[in-house]
């Protein structure tokens, strides 16, 4: 069985088709790359799985382990081993990132039926995560978000995916907003959390994310539909030829 | 459904069922006739066993309330009140005189009990973590003054406080033992012909605290008073004096609680405040009166003048409030910044959800040379509620120097309330600093959509943006108290018991 089942997903936003019968089938352990142009509903796909209000499904099915995603609230979703890594991570101001993290870790636990973590057990843990992935401390202490830059704030979600250990990732965009240096070190944050029992799908325009974190599988989007699945040389070879010659396929 | 749609509905679902504090006690209590007249106003006196003075400065105010009129300037509608429908004095009736705590009735006792206000004297510990990296709470105590009613009830910790010298009693007995310094001071800041509610309560006021903290006494614990309103029809009108003498500090906490009741209850309370020299008083509110039921019925009008007088040099006034009670609040404690170099604070968190009404604010009034003062107010509105900001800085000719920073923020929790913003500025001084900011916001979707996705319920996320939306000014209160009335928001906001 699949891990993440993705089956002739349509969906629609205010009247208007942007899924046209999507599906996807990722296995643990697999890494998915997920191309397209902008608009062939690559962030939608990413915002469905993860369960924000705002779009309609009006076919198909999303299945987690077996299990009707579509039947769940974003955060059992979240409890279950979703996690999604935003493009725009928002701002709290007021609310610190080590206070934040350890609400959100408490309640993916008690939701699952386990105990809640501790203040100063939680505090040990984080700056154990922090540390392994080369996270400056003052981080936690700072609201979450307010007045980070675009790598830190992409730095931040990668602690949260180390921190709430997920067993399916989709990583939206997250070379956008970043230079050169600043996505090196967060594909090495996220190669450093790939891990047999984990698969991530990682959403981009671009082949250059896919130099750092080189997937299984390749799929190019358009027009709301998977129009051609493939090796890592799939990417390559958008590169060189662009994505105008699926235009016609979808 | 959309999560700030979703959001909107959980908290208009909202029922009276979330107000933890709306049991009745029921009790004998000695009741004077309803209505108002000049023989409720001796009758009053007289229960309180008044000096004659007293009862002629009661009688002068209430001739001077037939002469007013109801103030409607303020942005809240509510139906004409009718004062002879009221019972001005309710007190829990005595079985025999009481010498000690233990004779006290024990249904009150275990009324504060319900409330979590420990009357016996303890030291107040339980359930209070330390924050990460904080300094452990250190062994601190609170001295109690609790109102039942018309009454105060009990005092705590009287021995403690009289070894420093500080008078801490109720305002009753104040006018007996220490005539001297209630004729000084009552009054003097918030004087009996003021405004409509201050005279009416000048008038049958029954009981509050009264504090006074003597020449360089650093006041050795946090004072508090809880008022509690049990009796049906009953208005509320305490009165509470404070004086902290030169070079002394005291910091003093008032939560108010009031049972479920389908009519309305008025609750006109005055508050005065007097700094001397180098003094510095710390006042805290965390007002948790009944706000009435999911259509608006009931709830307690909350129609309060608090004001504090810097009168001497270099002193200093703080007002910190968490306001999420009421079913209607008209209050602006403010600062009269008479002494040089004096300053004054005014942090404030207001709450409204269902069909509350919320008209709060401050006024700093600069009259001395290089007075400064700062103004912190987050207001948050949900439900149909409507929440306004209301405020005067102004700076007299003589003020030479004055500053004044004001920082108005809203926070918007649907689309079916309001929030208000009305900032008065008078400078009539040329060397005078006033900065003002106001911002409006509301919780944004992808804000919910981020917290939820982290696996946060959709309330535990509304709680979490709304505690770091005040951050700045529950910091200001008390530990103890801001733990309180942490949970006090995600409460009122929420509908889950934390």
């Amino acid at each position: 069985m699949s891990l993440l089942e993705v089956k002739d997903l349509k969906v629609r936003v205010d009247e208007r088709e942007i899924l046209h019968g999507l599906s996807l089938s990722v296995n643990p352990g697999e890494v998915h790359a997920i191309m397209g142009p902008n608009g062939s509903g690559k962030s939608t796909l990413s915002h469905v799985i993860a369960g924000k209000p705002g779009y309609e499904v009006t076919g198909g099915q999303i299945l987690f382990r077996g299990e009707d995603l579509l039947e769940m609230d974003p955060n059992e979703r979240a409890a279950k081993g979703v996690f999604l890594a935003f493009q725009y991570p928002v701002e709290i101001p007021g609310v610190t990132t080590w206070n934040f993290l350890h609400a959100a870790l408490n309640a993916q636990r008690k939701a699952r039926g386990e105990d809640e973590i501790s203040s100063p057990a939680f505090l040990k843990k984080v700056r154990e995560v922090a540390k392994s992935l080369n996270i400056p401390q003052d981080m936690l202490k700072r609201g979450v978000n307010v007045g980070f830059s675009g790598g830190e704030k992409k730095r931040n979600e990668i602690l949260q995916m180390a921190l709430f250990e997920p067993a399916v990732c989709i990583l939206d965009e997250m070379d956008s907003g970043l230079d050169i240096d600043a996505l090196r070190i967060a594909a090495d944050g996220v190669n450093a959390l790939r891990s047999p029992d984990r698969a991530m799908v990682v959403i981009t325009h671009y082949q250059r994310l896919l130099n750092y974190i080189v997937p299984d599988v390749v799929h190019v989007m358009s027009k709301g539909r998977v129009v051609k699945s493939g090796g890592k040389e799939l990417a390559l070879e958008l590169e060189e030829s662009g994505y105008a010659q699926f235009e016609d396929a979808a | 459904m959309p999560a700030v749609q979703e959001t909107v509905e959980r908290v208009r679902r909202i029922d009276v069922d979330q107000y933890r504090y709306g049991f009745e006690t029921l009790i004998e209590s000695d009741k004077a006739p309803k209505g108002l007249s000049e023989d409720t106003v001796r009758f009053i006196s007289a229960k309180k066993n008044e000096p004659a003075w007293m009862l002629e400065w009661r009688l002068e105010a209430f001739r001077r309330w037939l002469t007013m009129t109801e103030p409607t300037w303020a942005r809240v509608d509510y139906p004409k009140i009718d004062y002879q429908d009221i019972y001005y004095y309710a007190a829990p009736k005595p079985k025999k005189t009481l010498s000690s705590i233990d004779e006290i009735d024990p249904e009150i006792l275990k009324t504060y009990e319900k409330l979590g206000i420990p009357l016996r004297e303890v030291a107040i510990l339980e359930g209070v973590e330390p924050p990460p990296g904080g300094a452990p709470s250190a062994n601190r105590k609170i001295a109690v003054d609790a109102v039942f009613d018309s009454v105060s009830v009990a005092t705590t910790f009287q021995k403690e406080l009289k070894a420093a010298g500080v008078i801490f009693m109720p305002i009753s007995e104040a006018i007996r033992e220490h005539p001297e310094l209630v004729q000084k001071y009552l009054g003097s800041v918030v004087p009996t012909s003021d405004n409509y509610f201050a005279t009416l309560n000048s008038a049958v006021f029954s009981d509050g605290s009264f504090v006074y903290v003597p020449e360089g006494v650093r006041c050795p614990m946090e004072l508090s008073t809880y008022f509690r309103i049990n009796e049906r029809n009953t208005g509320q009108f305490e009165r509470t004096l404070i004086i902290a003498d030169k070079g002394s500090y005291v910091s003093y906490l008032e939560g108010c609680t009031a049972p479920q009741r389908d009519e309305n209850q008025l609750h006109a309370a005055v508050v005065e405040l007097v700094a001397l020299d180098d003094a510095e008083i710390k006042y805290s509110t965390v007002q948790n009166w009944y706000p009435g039921n999911s259509e608006g019925k009931g709830g307690i009008y909350n129609f309060v003048t608090k004001r504090g007088d810097c009168r001497g040099r270099n002193s200093k006034i703080s007002w910190t409030q968490v306001e999420t009670g009421s079913a209607i609040t008209w209050k602006y404690p403010s600062c009269i910044l008479r002494g040089d170099n004096s300053s004054g604070e005014f942090y404030s968190i207001a709450i409204s959800n269902g069909f509350q009404q919320v008209d709060s604010g401050t006024k700093m009034i600069h009259l001395g040379k290089n007075t400064s003062s700062r103004i912190i107010s987050k207001g948050i509105a949900a439900g149909k509620s409507q929440n306004t900001y209301r405020g005067l800085v102004s700076a007299h000719r003589k003020a030479t120097g004055a500053r004044n920073y004001t920082a108005c923020d809203s926070l918007l929790i649907g689309d079916k309330c309001g929030a208000h913003t009305v900032p008065y500025v008078e400078a009539k001084n040329s060397s005078a600093t006033f900065e003002h900011e106001a911002t409006t916001s509301k919780i944004s979707e992808d804000v919910l959509f981020y917290c939820i996705q982290r696996g946060l319920s959709q309330e535990e996320a509304v709680g979490l943006v709304v505690n770091g939306f005040v951050k700045d000014v529950l910091q200001q209160l008390p530990m103890e108290f801001a733990v309180e009335a942490q949970k006090l928001i995600s409460i009122s906001l929420e509908g889950s018991v934390g």
